[in-house]
């Protein structure tokens, strides 16, 4: 009888003490399919190339179990109340990318010392930093709030990190490398997606009011005022320039739609997204007009099959791979996707090697655990009390989705293709480091608004509520 | 904020949307066409992924082969036993260059990959075997084969051979001729076999299939079919003298036209006597007096015309010219824009050794399965009947006759009744190059019925100019292609 009361009290209240349940073991059961199923995977690239499960098969799986059971133990420890399926998600599109970039590393013709050999290990080692990274800043950022002191610190770093990559020469026709002599490339466009986030949601919280409120009514729309153009303009001149000098059409289109969002977010005005629309779309026809390279990307994009100087273009090989792997695939390692020829296949065409080899269903299966991620920060962003939480949740949330579409949408020729790799699956040290950090804060984030509120103070009129029975 | 959030999140939904929407676009939609697009090396990748079924001649014996190679792609390559000899039946299977003729039309059965080998595949993959592919039967005689080839020789040409009685191709032979398995391959070497090969490079075009693709005037041997015309006409029979004048004025012309050598038999000869001697005058005038209408329908149900003959491989379309009178007789003596392939006029030849009725030609028996079932099989089929028996029999006296004693008795043979008309054709401006030397004729078995019948065409030789008659050098050829299929018979 008593305990009945005691629940009818707990419900009644509007912050519950008890809080939303930690779900730390149903992350738990999901991490045991996400390390489970890339090692199966792995077990059937060495049956299907070789006839046998492959030596590393234990090694390998072990190595992925190990390292997903000490993220869920630090989650577990440092933010319980984290979303559970973040990091299964993470953990299962980083263990399938290993999975096939050790099935294209079978490929002898696209393993050959000159394209840098099997690619694997590496790959490997650097996954392992990633989660080291996330653990890192799960461990040490108790508070994402932290970060919005670095407001304008973000920003400087941000446009370094963008502006140096100009330095250095191009490599597979992109500038988006910096090369430092004895330890290796990397790719500073995937660390400065982070922290300009992070930029766009300390400032925006403080100029929110003023970007909103002080506008002019202009033929329906409220247009923002001069002075209040300054930053969307220098973006917006900031992408242009990555554009043109880094011939980069993938980060600027990347980092001008995070701003479009998150301005949008902040200001609740439709006519910044009409603006930002407006001036996106006349950059893209003023710089394609003049810029070779994009202009042949949208050659190939209206004409995927054509072939150049006789010769089946990149653009073809992957449809030709993406036709050929039909409802159900070829099974994996035994499609043909190195037919693309040198690195891609392992980087910018990794979907081209999952469509034939996995098939549609397999194709469909990484876009909606791209989807689910991508809903699951969002849902953070919705969840999270401070607007800073819900900027930075929705900014990282936003160029994730913008990232993963503009890359997988390249690849399948809905739009013009782009240099940036997908997330997680494709091979590339910068990019999986980079992305494990994002996951990491939107872990964060999500902890902190999903953790309950700190009990109420003892209601004066608790008392008085008490059901009296006769 | 939660209301731009969740806009933002629907926006964010859409993206993910258009991306499975896309995926299903490639991926379902277009599958089929992207799988199978030309320059989609999976296409050559899975036909050479096990050794390819084999050709075979109509005694079983294979004219092709596969070879295990080292390529990174291609596990196996085609080989051709007597590549050059073979060619015009065949055709080719390149790693490279694609597929073509009996290669082609029969890839699913060569490859194990066509519909009705389902079964079969399903039993390989089920008991862990390699696919394999099922053979290509075809009604190909080896002897006669080889006598067409050899008897062409250096000379450039073509042999048709068929069985009257049935429509089957006995010989398709076509010189110069290529050695398929110079190009099999996807090497360096292959593709400059495949280029010295072509047309452009090549002035001879070794790779043009002269027996079946190939139309030319067929000149004199074309007579048969016009007394042809004559004899089912009824104003004429076979040896009731003709009122044809020699010189024959053309009508509606001022041109005269003679006969070879001026024989003084040609005038007001007999349908019989012009056919042993070739007149032109007589068969002139015979065209003109039948008319166009008739000559064309009498020339379509000899075969004119068909575009769609398939034999499997399609062979061009001959054609007799819809035309004024005075090019209508010169048609019908197989000049003017009379056109014809060597397989026609070895259909002309095999219509009137059977009787009257024209069989279509085939050149594949069977298709069989690797377990050796009979998949599937040719019926012969009737295509035609030009002629009532009766006239066939009496074009078949002065196709004899001919033989025996008028301008093809090259081409007689010990003990063996043979039919045969002779043909030059002249081509070229003003007769400016070297006339086509054409031999069609029939040999008869001794129960009567005829076993085989040939069209031997020469295109030009280096042999002086008025010795080119279809007597002294195509008659040869066809001669020996009749003996080796009567010797294969006994």
């Amino acid at each position: 009888m008593s305990s009945n009361v005691n629940i009818n009290t707990g419900s009644n209240t509007t912050v519950s003490p008890g809080g939303l349940p930690s779900r730390r073991n149903t992350e738990l059961a999901m991490l045991v399919f996400a390390v489970l199923i890339p090692a199966f995977a792995y077990a059937n690239v060495g049956l299907a190339k070789d006839g046998e499960i492959p030596a590393g098969m234990l090694g390998y799986g072990l190595g992925l179990g190990v390292l997903a059971g000490i993220a869920h133990l630090v989650v577990r420890r440092w933010a319980p109340y984290a979303d559970p399926l973040m990091l299964p998600v993470a953990t299962l599109l980083n263990g399938l990318g290993l999975v096939l970039i050790w099935r294209l590393d079978q490929e002898p013709t696209i393993t050959t010392p000159a394209l840098g050999g099997a690619m694997a290990p590496g790959q490997l080692m650097w996954s392992t930093l990633g989660v080291a990274l996330a653990l890192g800043v799960l461990i040490f950022l108790r508070d994402h709030r932290v970060l919005q002191r670095y407001t304008y610190i973000s920003m400087v770093v941000a446009l370094i990190l963008l502006i140096l990559p100009m330095f250095f020469p191009a490599r597979y026709g992109a500038r988006i490398w910096i090369t430092i002599p004895g330890v290796g490339s990397l790719q500073p466009g995937e660390f400065a997606k982070i922290i300009i986030a992070v930029f766009f949601a300390g400032y925006l919280m403080v100029k929110r009011d003023a970007l909103a409120l002080a506008s002019r009514r202009f033929m329906g729309l409220y247009l923002p005022r001069g002075r209040d153009l300054g930053p969307i303009l220098a973006i917006w001149a900031l992408s242009l320039m990555i554009l043109i000098f880094e011939t980069d059409l993938g980060t600027s289109l990347l980092f001008f739609g995070l701003f479009v969002i998150m301005l949008y977010v902040a200001t609740e005005r439709t006519s910044w997204v009409v603006f930002g629309l407006g001036l996106s779309a006349a950059g893209a026809v003023a710089v394609a007009s003049f810029a070779g390279h994009v202009q042949s990307r949208v050659d190939n994009w209206l004409n995927p099959l054509a072939t150049e100087n006789g010769a089946v273009t990149e653009t073809a090989q992957a449809m030709y791979s993406f036709g050929s792997g039909g409802m159900l695939g070829s099974g994996l390692g035994q499609g043909y996707s190195r037919l693309i020829g040198g690195i891609a296949p392992k980087s910018d065409y990794i979907l081209a090697t999952v469509g034939e080899e996995l098939g549609l269903t397999g194709l469909m299966a990484i876009l909606v655990l791209y989807g689910l991620l991508v809903e699951r920060g969002m849902r953070t962003a919705l969840a999270a009390r401070d607007p800073f939480g819900k900027l930075l949740a929705v900014g990282l949330t936003g160029a994730f989705a913008l990232q993963v579409f503009v890359v997988a949408g390249g690849v399948t020729g809905l739009i013009p293709l782009t240099g940036m790799t997908m997330p997680f699956l494709a091979q590339g040290g910068s990019s999986v480091i980079a992305n494990w950090a994002l996951v990491a804060i939107l872990l964060r984030i999500s902890d902190t608004a999903r953790r309950p509120a700190p009990a109420p103070a003892p209601s004066p009129d608790a008392e008085m509520t008490q059901v009296v029975r006769p | 904020m939660n209301k731009p959030l969740r806009r933002v999140a629907i926006f964010c939904g859409l993206l993910m949307l258009s991306l499975l929407l896309r995926a299903n676009w490639v991926q379902f939609v277009q599958a089929e066409e992207l799988s199978n697009d030309k320059n989609n090396r999976r296409v050559a990748i899975d036909r050479y992924a096990q050794p390819r079924g084999d050709i075979l001649t109509s005694d079983g014996k294979p004219i092709t082969g596969s070879t295990e190679t080292d390529s990174a792609d291609f596990k196996y390559k085609r080989t051709y036993k007597n590549g050059e000899l073979w060619a015009p039946v065949t055709g080719y299977a390149s790693q490279a260059f694609g597929a073509s003729q009996l290669e082609a039309l029969n890839d699913g059965i060569l490859t194990g990959d066509d519909d009705r080998l389902f079964f079969n595949r399903t039993i390989d993959m089920l008991t862990g075997k390699e696919q394999q592919g099922g053979n290509v039967v075809t009604t190909l005689d080896r002897e006669a084969q080889k006598a067409a080839f050899e008897g062409l020789g250096q000379r450039k040409g073509a042999v048709a051979a068929i069985d009257p009685q049935s429509g089957a191709v006995l010989a398709l032979a076509s010189t110069p001729s290529y050695d398929p398995s110079s190009f099999a391959g996807n090497g360096e070497k292959d593709s400059e076999a495949w280029s010295q090969l072509q047309k452009g490079n090549n002035p001879d075009e070794p790779m043009l299939n002269r027996a079946l693709r190939q139309t030319y005037p067929p000149g004199s041997t074309f007579k048969v079919v016009t007394a042809a015309a004559g004899l089912e006409s009824g104003k004429y029979t076979l040896d009731d003298k003709t009122n044809s004048p020699d010189p024959y004025l053309l009508p509606d012309s001022s041109t005269k036209l003679g006969n070879e050598g001026d024989n003084p038999a040609c005038k007001n000869a007999s349908v019989r006597v012009a056919m042993q001697w070739s007149c032109n005058t007589v068969f002139a005038k015979m065209s003109d007096k039948l008319g166009n209408d008739e000559m064309r329908e009498m020339a379509q149900k000899f075969g004119y015309g068909e575009d769609e003959l398939d034999i499997p491989v399609r062979a061009a379309e001959s054609v007799y010219p819809e035309d004024n009178r005075p090019q209508n007789a010169m048609a019908g003596i197989g000049q003017a824009s009379n056109r014809a392939t060597p397989l026609q006029m070895a259909m002309v030849a095999s219509a009137v050794a059977n009787d009257g009725t024209l069989m279509k030609p085939y050149m594949v028996d069977k298709l069989v399965a690797p377990n050796l079932n009979v998949i599937e099989q040719t019926d012969p089929q009737e295509m035609s009947e030009p002629v009532s028996s009766e006239n066939a029999q009496k074009l078949q006296e002065a196709m004899e006759t001919v033989v025996q004693d008028g301008t093809g008795t090259t081409a007689q043979i010990p003990g063996v009744t043979v039919g045969g008309k002779t043909g030059t054709a002249q081509h070229g401006e003003n007769n400016s190059k070297n006339p086509y030397a054409w031999f069609i004729s029939y040999a008869k078995g001794e129960d009567g019925n005829s076993p085989v019948a040939v069209a031997v065409v020469i295109e030009s030789s280096d042999t002086q100019r008025d010795e080119i008659s279809g007597s002294k050098l195509a008659a040869p050829v066809a001669t020996d292609v009749m003996k080796a299929v009567l010797d294969n018979k006994q």
